[in-house]
């Protein structure tokens, strides 16, 4: 379904993706992981086409998405559903607004028809009941879910979830894993899911990636993962303070820092 | 200094390149006008939130402004035993100049500064964001409307600013001071033409609506998403609109009355 090849991608100075190869299979779910700061949004924004890459090829389903013109990559973008970290529901419209937007927007359909359909997107989670709130009446857990039903509201053949269980409940939580699972088999979706979260990601992934400093170290099921021999996916795995990942952010010596008393580095 | 001679170079780049930034990002706004113009409901909605609600302070503010120069006029006038001319006074300061720029300043206070911040929070909350992913142009839906909204609103309110002043004068001329009513209608009317004062003032506040509009949604689309640059962003959309008006003003008057 998606193919990246490849793939390089610099920020500034930062080199965030150098040499990236993933394959993401039709009707799975497959987890990006790695730490903080390692580019897996950016990941998401470049295969849906918001950044481009330096160097190498991201295909959607065969078609290479930074060769597309503006008009088809609106076109492919219909095929993709985003779920963003934030929710990012749009705060001026009400949740059954928010859900029937991008029907509205790319569609013709007669309002009882968006109406049925709004109705059936929120039913699948689980929040028919919340239509009429306004989005800041809404838990954290919530709007994701709102998002969620916003993002599968034209039918994409794929989704992709920005840190979908970061700052959730363990309610919340449960509810959202469940609940990728269950729309990716029952929708015959392909899923993409960026996480940090170890456990909850191992719980529902088919497929497992791991990144860091910009490259795949480590890739297969959740089992071949616990079973890896790098220290780093161990470490990664287990969570622990030091270990191939430092502990302390680049910088010169301490001990300079101390003495030299001068603010190096720093801007102006 | 070197640093100092770095620092201006940095400064004077970074302007320019913002610059450049506003104007290809105008040329996108005016490439899609047309889709836009498809969608009325959506303009006239924005027209409500920068126009409409924008009238209270246009109203106070134009029957005071024109208040105050009727009570200023009269006592310069008076020495001179030309108290019928108040009207004169009073509605060509206010056609020509008083109603498109302070009209424009308030505005950039009222509207351009809550469409910047509402347009860079949609930024920060990744809603503009997310509508791109579902295929949805954010210039489109919700810069385009705006701008447009802007556009047509701020001469609308400079109008009903230059009534509302002419109508403030004549009440204080004439009501409080007693200037005779029919020599205030009729200087007035002899002295104020319709193409040199009322179209010129007209044109005024049209050339300050395109730019209100501009750097409102510009502001707002460029400002960094956190809360510090969305406060910055507002800033720059109140100074850079007002500078801009009232340095427009003077190419204007230059040209126009010149």
């Amino acid at each position: 379904m998606v193919e990246i090849r490849g793939l390089h991608f610099t920020r500034g100075q930062r080199k965030i993706f150098d040499g990236v190869d993933i394959d993401i299979r039709r009707g799975e779910v497959t987890a990006i992981m790695g730490p903080s700061g390692t580019g897996k949004t950016t990941l998401l924004r470049l295969i849906g086409g918001q950044l481009r890459p330096d160097a190498g090829t991201i295909k959607v389903d065969g078609i290479d998405v930074h060769r597309l013109r503006r008009k088809e990559l609106y076109q492919l973008r219909r095929r993709m559903g985003m779920l963003f970290q934030s929710g990012a529901l749009f705060t001026d419209l009400n949740v059954f607004e928010n859900v029937a937007f991008p029907l509205r927007e790319h569609t013709d359909l007669p309002e009882s028809l968006i109406r049925h359909l709004v109705l059936m997107k929120l039913e699948a989670v689980g929040l028919r009941g919340a239509r009429e709130l306004a989005p800041t009446e809404l838990s954290g857990g919530m709007a994701r879910r709102v998002a969620l039903a916003r993002a599968i509201a034209l039918d994409p053949s794929m989704i992709m979830y920005d840190e979908p269980f970061t700052g959730q409940d363990p309610i919340s939580m449960g509810v959202l894993v469940k609940l990728i699972r269950l729309l990716n088999d029952a929708l015959g979706l392909t899923s993409i899911l960026v996480s940090h979260d170890v456990q909850e990601s191992a719980e529902i992934a088919d497929r497992i990636y791991v990144l860091s400093g910009g490259q795949v170290i480590e890739s297969g099921t959740p089992e071949e993962l616990w079973q890896s021999d790098s220290p780093w996916v161990q470490q990664f795995l287990q969570g622990e303070a030091d270990g191939p990942v430092p502990f302390h952010f680049p910088g010169g010596s301490y001990r300079d820092d101390l003495l030299t008393g001068k603010q190096r580095g720093g801007r102006r | 200094m070197i640093a100092g001679f770095q620092f201006l170079g940095e400064r004077v780049l970074q302007s320019l390149t913002r610059l450049g930034r506003g104007h290809l990002f105008l040329l996108q706004i005016l490439a899609a006008i047309p889709a836009v113009l498809l969608r009325p409901r959506l303009i006239v909605a924005q027209i409500f939130s920068v126009g409409v609600l924008s009238l209270i302070i246009i109203i106070v503010s134009g029957t005071f402004v024109g208040m105050v120069l009727g009570l200023q006029g009269y006592y310069t006038l008076v020495q001179f035993g030309a108290t019928e001319s108040l009207g004169v006074l009073v509605a060509l300061s206010l056609l020509r100049e008083l109603g498109p720029v302070v009209t424009a300043l308030l505005f950039a206070g009222r509207a351009g500064s809550a469409l910047t911040a509402e347009i860079g929070l949609m930024k920060s909350t990744e809603q503009l964001s997310s509508m791109e992913m579902m295929a949805v142009d954010p210039i489109r839906r919700v810069i385009g409307p705006r701008f447009l909204a802007s556009f047509f609103a701020l001469p609308l309110l400079a109008m009903i600013f230059s009534f509302l002043g002419v109508m403030g004068g004549y009440v204080i001329g004439v009501n409080m001071l007693g200037i005779d009513d029919g020599a205030f209608w009729s200087q007035t009317q002899a002295a104020v033409s319709f193409y040199d004062d009322v179209l010129n003032g007209l044109i005024k506040a049209i050339v300050f609506g395109f730019v209100a509009a501009w750097i409102a949604v510009f502001e707002g689309y460029d400002a960094t998403p956190t809360s510090e640059g969305i406060s910055r962003a507002t800033t720059r959309t109140v100074v850079n609109t007002s500078l801009a008006v009232l340095g427009l003003d003077f190419i204007l008057t230059a040209l126009m009355f010149g």
